[in-house]
C-alpha cells in the first residue's frame, strides 16, 4: 500500500469515525462512509494541512472517493 | 447555570462600553478572556483588573479590525497567548458614520462595512476552523436593533448591521451539526458616555420611546452575551436576542 493512501485513510478513518475495512480505495466518502458536505470540505482541509499542499474547490470537487484523494494527493506531491 | 470554567472568548470592542462589560461578565463566569481593540493601554488596564482576580485568565491582542490582514491573524492571537483553542467568540467592535444618504462618502460606506460586517466575517471564518474541530463553539455577533427597523441617516450602519443578521443564519445552518451556534444580539439604546452628553429634552424624546422608561445598562447586553455562550443555550441558533426596553418588538 502506498504510503500515502496510509496517511489518507488514517485521516478518513480518523475524522468520520469510519470502520477501517470500509475505508478501501473505491470508497465514496458521500455514499459509502456516510460523510455529509461539511465532512468533505474538512477532510480536503486535513488533506492540505498533512500533505502541505493547496487543494483549489474545482479540484475538490472531484475528489468523491478515497482513491481520488490519492491519486490527486500522488500528481501535487510529484509536481 | 451558565458557568464558563474552561472556555475561552475572544471580545473585540473589549475597550468600549460594552465590550468591556461583556468581557467582565464572561471573566466572572469562569471564562478565560482574550480583550481586543486598538487601544492598547485601556486593553491591559482591564486585564490587569480581570487577571487580579484569577491568575492568567485575561489577555490582550490588539487589532485594527479596518486591515484585512489583522483580522484573519486575529483568531491564531487570540489562541497563542491564551494558550487554548477559542470556544467563544465576540464580534462587538462597530462603528458609525452618519450621514444622510446624498451626502454619504463611499469612503464612509466602506469603513462602515469593513468594521462591522466584514470582520465579522474574517473572524466568524477563522474561528469557525478549530470549533469545527473541537466540535463545540459560540459565536455571537453584536448587532443592533437598527439592523431590523433602520434608521434615518445611518444606511450604512443599518445594512452592516441586518448584514450580520443575515449572515449568522447561514452560518448557523452550516455549522449546526458540529454544535456551533451564531446568534446576534441586537442592543436598543444603551447609556454610554455619548448619551450621557445628551440634553433633558433629547433624553425625554428617546425615553418616550422606551416602554421600560430607561436606557438600557452594559450589564444588560453582557448578560444576554452570558446565556448565548452558555452550555443551557446550545438549543438557540441562527437568532438575534433584542435587549431593548421594548423599544420595538420583532
Ligand atoms: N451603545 C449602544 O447604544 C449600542 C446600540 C446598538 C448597538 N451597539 C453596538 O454595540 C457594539 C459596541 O458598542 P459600544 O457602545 O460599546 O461602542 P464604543 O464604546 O464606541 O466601542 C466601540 C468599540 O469598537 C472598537 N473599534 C472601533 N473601530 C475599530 C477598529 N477599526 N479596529 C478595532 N476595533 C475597533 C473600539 O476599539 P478602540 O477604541 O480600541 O479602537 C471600541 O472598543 C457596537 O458594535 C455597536 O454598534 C451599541
Amino acid at each position: 500500500m502506498s504510503e500515502v493512501l496510509e496517511r489518507v485513510r488514517k485521516i478518513v478513518i480518523d475524522h468520520l469515525d469510519a470502520d477501517p475495512d470500509k475505508v478501501t480505495e473505491k470508497a465514496s466518502f458521500i455514499d459509502d462512509l456516510e460523510a455529509d458536505s461539511l465532512d468533505i470540505v474538512e477532510l480536503v482541509m486535513a488533506f492540505e494541512e498533512e500533505f502541505d499542499i493547496e487543494i483549489p474547490d474545482d479540484s475538490a470537487e472531484h475528489i468523491l472517493t478515497v482513491g481520488d484523494a490519492v491519486s490527486y494527493i500522488d500528481g501535487k506531491l510529484k509536481s | 447555570m451558565f458557568d464558563l470554567t474552561g472556555k475561552t472568548a475572544l471580545v473585540t470592542g473589549a475597550t468600549g462600553g460594552l465590550g468591556a462589560a461583556i468581557a467582565r461578565s464572561l471573566h466572572a463566569q469562569g471564562a478565560k478572556v482574550v480583550l481586543s481593540g486598538t487601544r492598547e493601554s485601556v486593553l491591559a488596564e482591564l486585564a490587569a483588573e480581570l487577571g487580579a482576580k484569577r491568575p492568567d485568565s485575561a489577555f490582550i491582542v490588539a487589532a485594527n479590525l479596518s486591515d484585512a490582514a489583522q483580522v484573519d491573524g486575529l483568531v491564531a492571537k487570540a489562541e497563542a497567548v491564551a494558550g487554548s483553542g477559542l470556544d467563544i467568540l465576540i464580534a462587538n467592535a462597530g462603528i458609525t458614520r452618519d450621514g444622510l444618504i446624498l451626502r454619504m462618502k463611499d469612503e464612509d460606506w466602506e469603513t462602515v462595512i469593513k468594521v462591522n460586517l466584514e470582520a465579522y466575517f474574517r473572524l466568524a471564518r477563522a474561528a469557525t476552523k478549530g470549533m469545527m474541530k473541537r466540535r463545540h463553539g459560540r459565536i455571537i455577533g453584536i448587532t443592533s436593533i437598527v439592523g431590523v427597523t433602520g434608521n434615518p441617516g445611518q444606511t450604512n450602519y443599518a445594512a452592516s448591521k441586518a448584514g450580520m443578521i443575515g449572515f449568522s443564519k447561514a452560518l448557523a445552518q452550516e455549522v449546526a451539526s458540529r454544535n456551533i451556534t451564531v446568534n446576534c444580539i441586537a442592543p436598543g439604546f444603551i447609556a454610554s458616555p455619548m448619551t450621557d452628553e445628551l440634553n433633558e429634552a433629547q433624553r425625554a424624546a428617546i425615553l418616550a420611546k422606551i416602554p421600560a422608561g430607561a436606557l438600557g445598562e452594559g450589564s444588560d447586553i453582557a448578560a444576554a452575551a452570558v446565556y448565548l455562550a452558555s452550555a443551557e443555550a446550545g438549543y438557540v441558533t441562527g437568532q438575534t436576542l433584542h435587549v431593548n426596553g421594548g423599544m420595538a418588538m420583532i
